[in-house]
């Protein structure tokens, strides 16, 4: 009940924007709403007539997202882990990794479609490219960020540097994890998006791709309605996971709150 | 190693003593060099505790590391059976429950949990935490985090415990209600003990022995003999003495 009600402010701005938006596309007339931007009801109303071909093709790039960010979390965590132990490898690859966040989607596409194909893959790898900086900029730091008078402590106690880093520098590692993957799962969508955009027949992105062109603008904008829902979705997930997995990361109190 | 003469002939207790020869130890920080001790010796023989008070930041921390092995003399030898740590915070695991926090150091030397745990639990009875052993440190009290970090430090199974001001953050009562525990445990396991603490009170109460060190770059400025039979009574007319003692050692206007 008390969460349901911690709800109700986002539920209240979210029906105020639609309805400042379905004020101002009814203000600019009908041929606004058709080829610019089209009226809530018209999204609502594609989201209900497109439903079979909009849930195909959000089949398709969930998968392309999901498994996107598997391949980055594994990767990523491993190179983390790499860094960590390695001084040398964290100056070689730390100015790649950043990097490798700032050059386009649009540009390495196509580059990706050459050598792997139309299929999922090349998708995949781009999703994977995108969202492999935050889960290694943060998993790094969180390893990083374990106290130093704990490693000390563990050198009293015999341990090796393996045995320290699963019993101490892991498990305090991963609040960190968890917080890098939740800020991939954003950028991850609009990787897919673009991703789709340079060689593909089917995803979401390529239903927005396509039915521009069409006047199919209200399609376009219920498949981005859709992308948002499931970064929403995948974030809480994320987030619960995390409380399940690591209930020790929150006190009693917010337990109880919750 | 050469060992250098002592200042009062006595034979080191060898295999689990601890004997710090006119040890230097010095960091290069952001802000120049500082010494952090220089010329500091220390002795404790086997199942002794000595007691180390001095003023902040004269260097106790440093010491401790430097028997324990963690880092190494600029100058002077440390001659030390091996010694497990008890940090100042209690730096328990906090995803560890408390018995999982007491077998940490077998952990760390390749026992399964299950082992761990069967090694832990009589421990954690006798000190009265059986409760408490699925609880989590942050559902502790204190008081009880600090006996789950001494058991930690004890399970290590070290011939000396390096204390670094195990009661120093816990509230008067409850410090006092642990230096009586403390006592008890070690008079049933006994261990050498170097302990770290700014308390003279604590130092005259638990110790055999009690170093005085100087402001930075420490050494050791007094030592005083405590024979005070255990256990003992802070009120003690001899208790009381050997206090004021340690406050003129220090420095202390009394």
């Amino acid at each position: 009940m008390r969460r349901a009600l911690r709800a109700v402010p986002a539920v209240i701005l979210v029906l105020a924007l639609i309805g400042v938006w379905e004020l101002y596309v009814d203000l600019k007339g009908p041929t606004f709403s058709l080829a610019i931007l089209p009226s809530p009801h018209a999204v609502a109303s594609s989201l209900y007539h497109d439903r079979s071909l909009l849930w195909s093709s959000f089949l398709v790039t969930a998968q392309e997202v999901l498994l996107g960010i598997l391949a980055a979390v594994v990767i990523g965590g491993a190179l983390s882990v790499a860094i960590h132990f390695s001084p040398t490898l964290r100056r070689a690859t730390y100015p790649l990794i950043v990097a490798s966040q700032a050059v386009p989607v649009a540009v390495f596409a196509p580059v990706l479609a050459f050598w792997l194909g139309f299929g999922i893959l090349p998708k995949l790898v781009v999703v994977a490219i995108v969202s492999f900086f935050s889960i290694v900029v943060t998993a790094t730091a969180g390893l990083d960020a374990v106290d130093p008078d704990l490693i000390k402590l563990m050198r009293t106690f015999d341990a090796s540097r393996i045995t320290t880093f699963r019993h101490v520098e892991l498990p305090s590692a991963l609040p960190s994890v968890f917080a890098g993957a939740k800020i991939a799962v954003a950028v991850s969508v609009i990787g897919a998006v673009f991703a789709e955009y340079t060689g593909s027949n089917s995803g979401l992105g390529y239903v927005i791709l396509v039915s521009e062109p069409q006047l199919l603008v209200a399609r376009a904008v219920a498949a981005t309605v859709i992308l948002s829902l499931f970064a929403i979705a995948l974030f809480a997930l994320l987030a619960l996971a995390e409380r399940m997995a690591l209930p020790w990361a929150y006190g009693p109190r917010e337990e109880r709150a919750a | 190693m050469i060992e250098a003469p002592p200042k009062e002939p006595r034979e080191l207790n060898a295999p689990d003593g601890v004997r710090v020869e006119l040890v230097s130890r010095g960091f290069t920080t952001p802000r120049g060099r500082v010494e952090a001790l220089a010329g500091m010796s220390l002795r404790a023989d086997a199942h002794e505790l000595v007691a180390v008070v001095g003023p902040s930041g004269c260097g106790k921390t440093t010491l401790l590391e430097l028997i324990c092995g963690l880092q190494a003399p600029d100058a002077g030898t440390v001659h030390a059976a091996p010694a497990a740590l008890m940090p100042q915070r209690d730096l328990l695991l906090p995803w560890l429950s408390a018995i999982d926090n007491a077998g940490l150091a077998l952990r760390a030397r390749g026992a399964s949990r299950e082992e761990a745990r069967r090694t832990a639990a009589p421990w954690l009875e006798r000190f009265g935490l059986e409760r408490f052993e699925h609880t989590r440190p942050s559902e502790l009290s204190g008081g009880m985090r600090q006996r789950v970090s001494f058991l930690r430090t004890l399970l290590a199974g070290k011939p000396v415990l390096a204390l670094d001001e195990p009661f120093a953050a816990l509230d008067a009562i409850t410090r006092q209600e642990m230096q009586g525990w403390l006592a008890h445990v070690l008079a049933g396991e006994p261990r050498t003990v170097i302990l770290i603490t700014h308390d003279v009170e604590e130092a005259v109460m638990l110790a055999d022995r009690v170093v005085v060190m100087s402001p930075r770059p420490g050494r050791a400025v007094a030592e005083i003999e405590v024979t005070v039979p255990k256990p003992r009574r802070r009120t003690d007319a001899s208790v009381v003495e050997l206090r004021e003692r340690a406050l003129a050692a220090l420095g202390a206007d009394t």
